[in-house]
Formats: C-alpha cells, sequence, structure tokens
C-alpha cells in the first residue's frame, strides 16, 4: 500500500515544521523514495539519533505503506 | 522476548563487526543487505553475517533492540553503527574506512 508523495512530505512536515525536504519518487510507484531532510532539530545529533527522529516520524507507515525510503539528513549550515 | 535479546546480545559481544542482513553474504536477498555487505567486503572487512530470514525472532528482535526499523543493521565492535544509508554515506566520506581503522578492524 503505496504513500502519495505530498502525503508523505506532509507527515515530515508534522514533525519537522520548518524543515527543507527533497523527495524523489525513485521508481514512480510511490512506494521508493529518496528523501532528504535539512532541519535545525539535528543540530548536535549523530546520524542514528537524526534517523531515529525521522523514523519516530513516520511511525506505523516505515515498512509498511511505505516500503523503501532512502534517507538523508542534515543540519543546517 | 528477553531470550533473544540475549543471543542477540551474545552475537554482538562475540563478533567485532556483526551484519544483520536479510540472506548471506554470499546469496543476499535484498538489495540494501547486498549494497551494505558488499561495501564491507571491499574494504576487506572480516564480519559475521547474520542472515535474518533464517530466524523470525531475530528479525523482529533485532529491531526492537536496536530501535531500529529496517534491516540491514551493522554492529562495530558492539556499537550500533547504521542501517544502508547510513554506511553508504559513511563510506563515501571515508568515515567508515576511519572508524574500522580506528577500531583495529582494518589496516
Amino acid at each position: 500500500m503505496p504513500i502519495a508523495q505530498n502525503d508523505l512530505e506532509k507527515l515530515i512536515l508534522k514533525s519537522f515544521p520548518d524543515a527543507k525536504i527533497e523527495i524523489t519518487d525513485l521508481a514512480g510507484d510511490d512506494d521508493h523514495y529518496s528523501v532528504a531532510i535539512i532541519d535545525k532539530s539535528f543540530t548536535g545529533k549523530t546520524r542514528i539519533e537524526q534517523h531515529k527522529m525521522v523514523n519516530k516520524a513516520l511511525q506505523g507507515y516505515l515498512g509498511d505503506t511505505l516500503h523503501a525510503m532512502q534517507l538523508k539528513t542534515l543540519a543546517p549550515g | 522476548m528477553s531470550k533473544i535479546f540475549n543471543q542477540i546480545q551474545e552475537l554482538i559481544d562475540n563478533n567485532d563487526v556483526v551484519l544483520f542482513m536479510k540472506g548471506s553474504k554470499d546469496f543476499p536477498q535484498c538489495g540494501f543487505s547486498a549494497m551494505t555487505s558488499h561495501i564491507l567486503g571491499n574494504l576487506g572487512v572480516d564480519f559475521a553475517d547474520i542472515d535474518v530470514l533464517q530466524d523470525m525472532e531475530i528479525r523482529q528482535g533485532i529491531k526492537e533492540f536496536s530501535d531500529w526499523p529496517t534491516i540491514p543493521q551493522l554492529y562495530i565492535k558492539k556499537e550500533f553503527v547504521g542501517g544502508c544509508d547510513i554506511i553508504k554515506e559513511m563510506q563515501e566520506s571515508g568515515e567508515l574506512e576511519q572508524l574500522l581503522k580506528e577500531k583495529n578492524i582494518i589496516k
């Protein structure tokens, strides 16, 4: 069960309202996305902590509605 | 569940580098597992490959153990390093090689 790209973006914005988000639909099937998120809440956190924050925001979707997501997180600056 | 956590902890304690993956290093069953395994192989890392598809309890258990929803998962010297995206990023930036050298896994 895939998720539309703008729904995915809305979902991320819910937890990271000021984030810069870049989403690419890798396969054109609403099911394999590459997501890059730049957010100031990532500052000072390790990559694992940053990814966990995003995973938490997508809880219930990841691995289910959302089959595969490549994730890149960055702190600004 | 605590029994499976103990089993996972033992695997991590007894191996310097452990990759929980789908399939084995010789026959990976998923592109992300294959890529991660390949990156380690290219760096000359000798690692224990744990095929989670062979054991449903480990497959579910490792996700809770690491608080990480996806496979593969890499542990180096008992420390969770990340999944495919992080490993790929670390490989591209040279951080992975540096970490492996610091931990005396490779020369």
